[in-house]
């Protein structure tokens, strides 16, 4: 494996982790927001 | 060895994985779900909604990603196919197997405890039809192959109006057979043009088994049951005269292009014209049929 090799394999790994952590925040979100509705319909069924 | 099976040794990209999850099939799939629960009689919270749609659009993209993993080998000979991230050896197929099961669960659960089990029970057996009904057991082996895979692009209508009234009725079944018939004339106008693209992949489709005149022939046949799916709400008191008027329009247009392919025979040389015109009016028949049914549903 070349140095070059290497550089791409980590810029790789940096772009999937930063799009991992984009989604993983998302979803934190979402299930945020889908308790919150969750709440609002029990409280006014 | 194929390219597919090529040993990698860099990690894929994300956009690999997004690709695997063929975002086009997606856009419409969430466009049809969409209309489906909009066309539904209860509202349902926006968030909910948000969430069914994404369940929809992440299922749909489970299923095209284990239809990859599946069909790397077809895909790697056929033009349309070759640049995907398996064939193209940007990827290794168990990443792409992983990815499509994990994707797939992951909708599913999603579904079924923030939305409803009706819901999230359809998009199983939408997800399982494609892949296992589909990919595995019909593609290759038979050219019912497309009259029955339609059955994974008509789900989302259906699983659209569950995610927001919990139960199946009339109105979504005649939108699921609307898409379900409309698959084969679409699929076969596509592939008439095509052809030797799949017989080279050694894909069994209609026009590579039994040739161009039995696929024009029913070309023209499966326009008749689709038109009649597609304008029977509208007697039967589902829809109103937004959605009559305009399935009744759209699907006489669609049967005049389809009795224009049905009719005439290639030549040499052939340019494949009506063929052409007819696969890219169907993309926009369905989308306004759908577009109709909502347009109804909000504007009577």
């Amino acid at each position: 494996m070349t140095p070059n090799d290497e550089t791409e394999i980590r810029r790789r790994q940096k772009s999937r982790s930063l799009v991992m952590a984009l989604l993983l925040g998302a979803f934190v979100i979402l299930m945020f927001a889908i308790t919150i509705s969750k709440i609002k319909a029990g409280m006014h069924p | 060895m194929t390219s597919a099976d090529t040993p990698l040794t860099l990690p894929a990209e994300w956009r690999d994985f997004l690709a695997l999850t063929k975002p086009r099939v997606m856009t419409l799939v969430v466009f049809t779900g969409l209309c489906g629960m909009l066309a539904a009689p209860v509202s349902i919270d926006p968030v909910l909604g948000f969430t069914a749609i994404l369940c929809i659009a992440l299922g749909a993209g489970a299923a095209g990603a284990l239809n990859q993993w599946y069909e790397a080998d077809i895909d790697a000979v056929m033009k349309r196919t070759q640049g995907r991230p398996l064939p193209a050896g940007r990827m290794d197929r168990q990443a792409a197997l992983h990815f499509g099961v994990g994707l797939a669960i992951f909708s599913v659960v999603l579904m079924g405890l923030a939305v409803n089990y009706a819901a999230a029970g359809i998009l199983t057996i939408s997800i399982l039809f494609y892949v296992l009904v589909y990919t595995v057991w019909l593609k290759r082996r038979t050219p019912q192959n497309i009259r029955t895979g339609g059955g994974f692009g008509a789900f989302p209508p259906l699983i659209g109006w569950a995610a927001a009234t919990g139960q199946v009725a009339l109105l979504p079944l005649l939108l699921f057979a609307t898409v379900f018939l409309w698959t084969p004339p679409h699929f076969w106008a596509l592939a008439l043009f095509i052809r030797m693209d799949y017989a080279n992949a050694g894909v069994p489709m209609l026009p590579v088994v039994a040739g161009e005149r039995v696929t024009r022939t029913q070309i023209g046949l499966y326009t008749i049951p689709m038109a009649l799916a597609a304008v029977a709400p509208w007697p039967l008191g589902l829809t109103g005269p937004i959605y009559g008027v305009s399935a009744t329009v759209l699907s006489a247009i669609f049967g005049v292009m389809a009795l224009q392919v049905a009719t005439r025979t290639t030549r040499d040389g052939d340019k494949m014209l009506p063929e052409k015109r007819l696969f890219k009016f169907s993309l926009a028949y369905l989308a306004l049929i759908f577009a109709a049914v909502v347009a109804d549903r909000w504007m009577v």
